[in-house]
């Protein structure tokens, strides 16, 4: 595959430009001698036409969302209605400057006023920030109110955070990066948390537990109440990581199990464009006793009018410039008007139905450690295909198939784990053919094991060798010596 | 692979061998086979002190990144360099070439608990 470097430079007209029409400088005279380059940067000089037709070429390898069904566990890659695109691209919001006063933005602040409104009532939670841009930015503002909560109350000596061991891999990083330590509670035989391990850990050194809700397993913790009681009973706080409240938006809230902060992934959840590093929106509801805490600029609604609270002497600060990604909250809101509140309850009944027929399909054909009823995602394993047939080789022949594998390897809990998350967008057809796929698979390593061996086939790309990418990563350009 | 008659283990899957006051530290075969092709390997530094059971380091491979507990608590005082430019010896030499770190013990106590290599095979199954 090429690179924009590796075309023919060819002279392309700068005639195009029209004569400077004010004064000019040497560069040298305003950026001092040492800082102007002696020799002219190694850009290709390519036409607008070759450019386009290069990026073109590349967007035709790529598959996404529009393509078809994409079932990374943990990733919640639905389709995005385009009508949320609509709305991100009407121009008041598109084209709105951050630094606009406050009272030509009335309708952009009111758009996070509502959102904020919707998602406090999904959440059973009064208060809630638009600020931070990833899930994992969220689980970062709720590590630094548990830390700002325990200041408060003098209770600095409060620095672990239990985390299970089916949950997000972000949530340690995230604990971690806030200053706390990290201390794994390990899963029962059901794939929830142990309750005996839970109680002995709890001590006055605990500042809480980070659930991922459900978890990572697919499996939601039936003993949740319990858990967050035993949680505040020792003086600790409750984050739910809510990755995947596509499993039980509308039917379930986070406040009314315990929870003191809940994250939602707008960009998951609520159908916004994501993977691929963002932009994401990691919105933060939070319980009574961490409101004060909540970053600032808050958007407060006084009379008729929106407007912008920075007078917060309890707040933490801000943890990101203005107010977050604004645009995905745009396209969230699109969202939940499109669905309405019964909407949103079939996309949590969908979840679960998918991932719950998909499960009970494959696990004849696949191993699956944890069999029970599912969320929205399911775990199986690749352990015991014959002809030393792994995961990684299940999920390169899907390529060749067309179809997007499923996260691999993840979580940890699960030998050669691959970790499906149908989604609620697939229909039938869309989960029938998948299955058979597998299947096909299944009996091909049985049968024409090089088949799965020598896959992927039909991509752009064979096999990369992953481990020389990261013994030995190549990070810059080769240019061809110059003459 | 045989596992080591001089060696002790622990649940996590680290060997440690005991000469006096030295404690030589290791990931077994199992763990790297699990772990798969090993592309990074994090170091203590020498002069660290680590308590039994604490973070002594960390292996990366293809499929995850593990920590590496303290079988023993003490001070680290040799730590396997070469490891930083050729992670694979701990793929081909596991309990020989690719150990990770030394430890002066503090308490030689520590080592009681840990499993012989028929209670770790065991484990292993």
């Amino acid at each position: 595959m090429k690179t924009l470097f590796d075309y023919a430079s060819r002279e392309c007209a700068d005639g195009l430009f029209p004569e400077c029409d004010v004064p000019s400088a040497a560069p040298s005279s305003v950026l001092g001698a040492e800082f102007v380059r002696s020799r002219a940067p190694r850009i290709p000089n390519l036409s607008e036409g070759d450019v386009a037709r290069h990026y073109t070429a590349l967007s035709k390898l790529n598959y996404g969302v529009d393509d078809g069904i994409y079932p990374l566990g943990s990733c919640t890659m639905k389709y995005n209605p385009k009508l949320n695109e609509d709305a991100a691209r009407i121009s008041g919001f598109a084209s709105l400057h951050p630094r606009v006063d406050v009272s030509l933005a009335q309708g952009a602040l009111g758009l996070l006023y509502e959102l904020g409104k919707i998602l406090k009532s999904v959440s059973g939670l009064p208060s809630v920030s638009l600020q931070p841009v990833a899930g994992a930015h969220g689980e970062l503002l709720g590590m630094f109110l548990f830390k700002r909560y325990f200041e408060a109350r003098g209770e600095s000596g409060r620095k672990r955070i239990l985390l299970p061991d089916s949950a997000h891999g972000t949530n340690p990083a995230s604990a971690a990066i806030a200053g706390f330590s990290v201390t794994e509670i390990r899963s029962n035989e059901r794939g929830t948390v142990d309750l005996d391990a839970l109680r002995k850990e709890l001590d006055s050194t605990v500042a809480g537990i980070m659930l991922t809700v459900p978890n990572t397993l697919g499996i939601f913790e039936e003993n949740i109440l319990e858990v967050t009681r035993l949680v505040h009973e020792a003086g600790g706080l409750c984050y739910f990581d809510g990755a995947n409240l596509n499993s039980f938006i509308g039917r379930a809230r986070p406040g009314d199990m315990g929870a003191d902060v809940f994250h939602f992934n707008l960009h998951k959840t609520l159908s916004t464009p994501h993977g691929g590093g963002g932009p994401g929106a990691g919105a933060v509801a939070v319980s009574a006793p961490l409101v004060d805490f909540l970053p600032v600029p808050r958007v407060v609604k006084a009379g008729d009018e929106y407007r912008l609270d920075w007078d917060c002497p309890r707040s933490i600060g801000s943890i990101h410039g203005f107010y977050g990604n604004f645009l995905v909250a745009v396209r969230a809101y699109a969202y939940v008007l499109q669905l309405g509140e019964e909407g949103l309850r079939a996309v949590s009944e969908n979840a679960v139905l998918n991932a719950n027929y998909l499960m009970e399909r494959l696990k004849t054909t696949y191993r699956l450690p944890y069999d029970r009823l599912c969320k929205h995602e399911f775990v199986l394993s690749g352990e015991g295909l014959p002809n030393h047939v792994s995961t990684l080789d299940v999920a390169k022949r899907l390529i060749d198939y067309g179809v997007h594998p499923p996260t691999v390897y993840f979580p940890l809990i699960v030998h050669e784990a691959l970790m499906i998350e149908p989604t609620e967008t697939e229909g039938r057809e869309a989960l029938d053919r998948f299955a058979e796929i597998l299947e096909t698979i299944a009996r091909e390593a049985a049968e024409h094991p090089e088949l799965l061996h020598d896959a992927p086939r039909n991509a752009p790309v064979r096999r990369l060798d992953q481990t020389q990418a990261a013994r030995n990563p190549v990070l810059t350009y080769p240019f061809r010596a110059e003459g | 692979m045989a596992y080591p008659t001089t060696f002790r283990y622990t649940k996590d899957h680290e060997w440690v061998e005991i000469e006096g006051k030295r404690a030589r530290i290791g990931i077994t075969d199992h763990a790297q086979a699990e772990l798969g092709d090993v592309v990074f390997v994090e170091l203590p530094s020498v002069g660290a002190v680590v308590k039994k059971g604490g973070q002594l380091g960390t292996v990366e491979s293809v499929k995850a990144v593990s920590d590496v507990f303290a079988p023993v608590g003490g001070k680290v005082v040799e730590v396997n360099k070469e490891l930083e430019t050729s992670p694979e010896t701990v793929n081909q030499s596991p309990h020989a070439d690719g150990w990770l770190a030394v430890i002066e013990m503090s308490d030689p106590a520590d080592a009681n608990d840990l499993m012989d290599a028929a209670a770790y095979q065991a484990l292993i199954g």
